[in-house]
């Protein structure tokens, strides 16, 4: 897939060159900057140029996502058997937290095919008759306020959960899916946890948030002394964000948690939207990383 | 009262003649003599052949829309005012779309560049009322797409104008109106239950729908289309404000897309993706083709029907902001297309065939099976006549992003065999779900067309 698209690259790159030959009549006079430009873009279509190796990096991330995981595993069924065993207040008090552990990962369960929809579908996700996972139970115990019912969606997440742990050993993680996976976490927030769609009985959204933000920044963190020699300003633009929005967010800490995204203003929902496309934006670019 | 209004008219009656819409204000403001009216209409016409045509109609003292339609009659007038004779011009011509005909204008003609769509509720429950209205409607939708003002009462101090005037002085624009009736409309408030189509009605909830009633249903749908937007919204406005009392408007979407202007060659629309965006349309050109897929015969009953087609209309906000910083390489596996060529994956022009079987020298499929092409394409044998136009409608209040997106505008023979077969595969595995949201939805049985001296749903009422 991605020599379909190292070919029209290059063929850009030598049109840029000829364009800039017609505007200056001889190469010679072409401005300083121009041909900086185009020597430090040819230069990465070079098959002479060492390919990048991110070895050390997949496997960081590989030790993070699988760490995480046997975390997950352990706060799900701390969480379903609280649910199994009736005891409602302790179940609702575990169920967010045990989700930030998945959140943090996201992309690892959504490159496993059904994993994602099996544990984190939302009602109209997918047909209702297939409907399972967090969600499922957040809605009997927040709308219904019980646990009755539940024993086998119980089982069932848990056994998902245990599923993920196991593939995250197999599961093919390169730099490419790291770099898309820091963006498509940022984009979960911004599609339903900023919105208050993901949690919508329990209104617990703000813990995913701050898991898929953490999750990004996660890998960020691994990249950033490569991406930092690749481009030092874009490194330290995304450390910033990051930053940012992190501040932005610990005054709705509470606890070891976070408040209801009930609790949250109109124009406070819409900063931290605003301010997470900011973060986004730069973090999509540090696919430079990949080289072209 | 009366005396001194009809007074006043006989005194402004020669610039009333005279009335392209612009400047017959002006002229009530300048209270100008009658040849001041006509060197006027001369500098104009020269500016602005399509102006010149509503000033020879209007000189001659005949309303538009007669003139319009009947052939002979334009002749006729011609003769009687032979100092404007040399103002009629094919260009004059080529902005107006004919109204009369076998199906309703605004189907099978190319996409104007902009729309107005608009959902009416009604608030009547006397059928009388109802016919009336479409009647009422037909007469201004006539004049309207003319370039035509609507209304006798455009010169009288004394009255509100009948047309609004926004449009006055400008061209016809290739101004479409296009009726229909939604499932709400045979609900037995007008015992015209038994004529509804079998099986018509709202669609079904489609996997990830977010559906926002503001933006959904209605017992009446309207398209204006037009290639000026005042034109259109005009137009809107005016059947709006003819119907107060007995339909209220439900819900409004305005769209666009490239003008003409921008794009002289007529290329395939870019959607605000930045993809093109009806490489797979099929070819309006053929009539046969167009019986097949997008009018309903009058033996697919009901009667009523034949000749019209069925509308779906889907609000679909695109997730601007996650799709831009989204790769090319993503982008375009969404799509199945290359973004700038517009052709298949693997395919160097946009009209190049669709080959969804071939795969890569690694065994993988060209075009990703869960693509928009490849689901929406299928086998092939399904197709819809897509006649969609890009929407921006400010912010997100909630969120601070764009709400911009897809007013996509569907029309076809089967609503249930064709868009609702289409919709639900894309529904369930379209890698672009991950970029939109269908957030309206409602849908419109679109009457046959009009013929001289009938009105919009005459064969239903």
């Amino acid at each position: 897939m991605k020599l379909r698209y190292a070919v029209p690259a290059g063929v850009l790159v030598s049109s840029i060159l000829f364009a800039g030959c017609g505007q200056t009549g001889t190469a010679n006079q072409q401005p300083a900057a121009t041909t900086k430009d185009a020597g430090a873009t040819t230069q990465t279509t070079t098959p002479a140029a060492p390919a990048p190796n991110f070895d050390q990096a997949v496997a960081a991330y590989r030790a993070y996502a699988t760490q995480q995981c046997d975390t997950f595993v352990k706060k799900t069924e701390e969480f379903t058997n609280a649910v199994k065993a009736g005891e409602l207040d302790k179940a609702k008090a575990l169920y967010a937290p045990a989700r930030m552990y998945y959140e943090r990962i996201e992309p690892i369960a959504e490159a496993l095919g059904d994993l994602d929809p099996n544990i984190d579908a939302r009602d109209g996700d997918v047909d209702a008759a297939d409907w399972r996972g967090f969600h499922r139970l957040e809605k009997t115990l927040w709308e219904e306020n019980t646990t009755k019912g539940l024993d086998e969606f119980s089982d069932r997440l848990l056994s998902d959960a245990k599923l993920l742990r196991a593939k995250v050993e197999t599961v093919n993680i390169d730099a490419s899916l790291m770099v898309t996976g820091a963006v498509e976490l940022l984009n979960e927030v911004s599609t339903s946890k900023v919105t208050g769609e993901e949690e919508r009985y329990s209104h617990t959204d703000l813990y995913d948030f701050a898991a898929n933000v953490e999750g990004a920044q996660k890998i960020y963190e691994i990249l950033k002394t490569d991406l930092n020699q690749k481009d030092a300003a874009l490194e330290t633009q995304i450390g910033e964000r990051f930053e940012a929005l992190q501040q932005e967010l610990a005054p709705f800490k509470e606890g070891e948690g976070y408040v209801s995204y009930t609790k949250l203003k109109p124009e406070e929902i819409k900063k931290l939207s605003q301010n997470l496309d900011a973060l986004a934006e730069p973090l999509s670019q540090m696919g430079k990383l990949l080289g072209v | 009262m009366k005396g001194f209004k009809r007074q006043k008219r006989t005194r402004q009656e020669p610039q009333q003649r005279t009335d392209s819409r612009e400047e017959q204000t002006d002229l009530v403001k300048k209270d100008a003599k009658l040849e001041d009216v006509l060197l006027e209409n001369d500098v104009l016409s020269a500016k602005s052949k399509s102006v010149s045509r509503r000033d020879l109609l209007k000189l001659a003292g005949v309303g538009g829309l007669g003139l319009l339609l009947g052939g002979g009659g334009v002749g006729a007038v011609l003769t009687a005012s032979q100092r404007l004779e040399s103002m009629m011009t094919d260009a004059d011509t080529k902005d107006v779309v004919p109204f009369y005909g076998k199906h309703q204008a605004g189907i099978v003609t190319p996409a104007q560049d902009f729309i107005c769509f608009a959902a009416f509720d009604l608030t009547t429950s006397d059928k009388e009322r109802v016919r009336s209205l479409f009647k009422a409607w037909t007469e201004a939708t006539a004049t309207m797409i003319s370039g035509a003002l609507i209304g006798n009462d455009n010169e009288n101090l004394n009255l509100p104008p009948s047309d609004t005037g926004e449009a006055a002085g400008l061209s016809a624009s290739r101004t479409t109106i296009t009726f229909g009736v939604g499932p709400s409309f045979f609900d037995g408030r007008y015992g015209l239950a038994e004529l509804k189509p079998a099986g018509f009605r709202e669609l079904p909830r489609f996997q990830g729908d977010a559906l926002d009633d503001q933006w959904c249903g209605g017992d009446i749908g309207v398209q204006v289309c037009a290639n000026d937007l005042q034109v259109a919204f005009h137009a809107l406005r005016n059947l709006a404000r003819i119907a107060r009392g007995t339909a209220v408007l439900r819900w409004t979407q305005e769209g666009f897309q490239r003008t003409a202007q921008a794009d002289p060659a007529g290329s395939t629309p870019r959607n605000l993706l930045g993809f093109k965006d009806g490489t797979g349309n099929p070819d309006t050109s053929k009539a046969d083709e167009m019986n097949r897929l997008v009018w309903t015969q009058a033996s697919d009953g009901p009667a009523w029907m034949g000749g019209g087609s069925y509308m779906a209309v889907r609000r679909v906000r695109m997730r601007v902001e996650v799709w831009d910083r989204s790769t090319l390489g993503d982008q375009e596996d969404t799509f199945g297309r290359h973004r700038s060529s517009g052709a298949p994956l693997g395919k160097a022009k946009e009209f190049d065939e669709l080959d969804l079987a071939a795969t890569s020298p690694e065994g993988k499929p060209t075009t990703p099976p869960t693509s928009h092409v490849a689901l929406a394409h299928g086998d092939g044998s399904i197709n819809i006549l897509r006649r969609s136009y890009s929407y921006s409608s400010g912010l997100d209040k909630q969120t601070g992003q764009l709400d911009a997106g897809l007013l996509f505008i569907s029309y076809q023979r089967d609503l249930f065999k064709q868009f609702v077969h289409i919709q639900e595969k894309l529904a369930r595995n379209d890698k672009l779900n991950e970029y939109i949201v269908h957030k309206g939805s409602a849908v419109f049985a679109c009457f046959p067309g009009v013929s001289q001296g009938g009105y919009i749903g005459d064969t239903l009422f």
